[in-house]
């Protein structure tokens, strides 16, 4: 199966938006652990965390453990941003992991869980990830470049106990946001 | 010719940066080398300047920027130190968690101890959250994996995250 394939109805759950979590709260900083794909609190969380992302202004991607569970699930739709190439359209990874990064490039990053700061961090421009569809566990290469794959490193590092503010480029590279948008 | 280091801190408005250097500027001073800030809505300026110049002629110049005294301002003549070429491997520390007590003394004295020459740090407090940002030189012979163990202990010790990873330097 490709990500083409898939679309967020593929989940068989209605969404529910839940509360996101800000930092400095523990779970941001916790390990994912793997999860079942095909798991009925799987699915749903899939389904969650998509209606929480559709629901946030400005937000392209969101990580279990940013809705309290550190679970290796996350989802990503960076369609119609300015700054993509390569789009998915919206999807849910889970136990996604990175295969190959190249092409480094400093780019501005924000995150629902830390909604004060903005920071300036390095990501890749060239991404290739593995990682399973919910519900059919069905295990997928996703490539992608660009805005997408800055999304997505994000979102991994989330599911690793990692926020953007680990990753700042250096001593200014912090700044505080002006908006949310 | 004097190295005269110059610092104001105070109530934000606009104004302050362009009064203050027009007044430098009319005393023939040149501006080296500065950072000028907001720290939590109070503007904060530091700067090095050299001119044919005294402290004190300094001090009269930007009197008028601290005459409603919600600015103060001072002058004092510095030493030249040549800017060191750093032998050392650079850096950056983060540090995020909860506010409290003696994080940055906690794990800059990690760094100090190391032999670290931190060359620039910002701290940042938004509601509970502290974040730290620091670049630090490392001597060529530190152990950066032992450095990075004490930080990461420092760091649960203060229920805080920390992270060391050396610097990627961009050159054309």
């Amino acid at each position: 199966m490709s990500l083409h394939d898939w679309s967020v109805h593929d989940l068989g759950t209605e969404g529910q938006v839940r509360e996101v979590l800000r930092a400095p709260d523990a779970v941001l900083s916790t390990p994912s652990e793997k999860v079942d794909p095909g798991d009925a609190s799987v699915v749903q969380l899939a389904a969650d965390l998509v209606a929480t992302m559709r629901v946030s202004p400005g937000c392209v991607g969101l990580a279990a453990n940013q809705v309290g569970l550190a679970w290796h699930v996350f989802c990503v739709d960076v369609t119609e941003h300015p700054k993509a190439r390569t789009t998915h359209g919206t999807f849910v990874l889970c136990n996604a992991r990175v295969v190959e990064a190249s092409r480094k490039e400093k780019g501005r990053e924000g995150c629902m869980s830390v909604p004060e700061l903005t920071g300036d961090v390095k990501r890749a421009t060239r991404l290739t990830v593995t990682g399973q569809l919910p519900p059919s566990g069905d295990e997928i290469v996703v490539e992608t470049d660009a805005f997408e794959a800055r999304a997505v490193q994000h979102e991994i590092d989330h599911c690793d106990g990692f926020l953007f503010l680990d990753r700042v480029a250096g001593a200014h590279a912090v700044y505080a946001r002006k908006t949310y948008l | 010719m004097s190295l005269i280091a110059v610092t104001v801190i105070g109530h934000d408005r606009p104004g302050i940066i362009a009064e203050a250097t027009s007044a430098l500027a009319e005393l023939g001073i040149n501006l080296e080398d500065s950072t000028m800030t907001r720290l939590r809505g109070h503007f904060a300026m530091m700067l090095l300047c050299e001119g044919d110049t005294t402290v004190s002629q300094v001090e009269r110049a930007l009197g008028d920027l601290a005459a409603d005294g919600t600015l103060q301002v001072s002058a004092r003549e510095v030493d030249r130190d040549e800017p060191g070429t750093s032998s050392g491997r650079p850096y950056v520390l983060t540090v995020h968690g909860g506010d409290r007590l003696g994080i940055v003394s906690a794990v800059t004295s990690v760094l100090a101890r190391a032999g670290g020459n931190i060359t620039d740090l910002t701290t940042r407090l938004t509601n509970d959250l502290y974040m730290v940002v620091a670049e630090v030189d490392l001597p060529v012979d530190a152990d950066e994996s032992v450095l990075a163990a004490e930080l990461t202990a420092i760091g649960r010790q203060l229920g805080i995250d920390v992270a060391l990873r050396a610097q990627e330097t961009d050159v054309l």
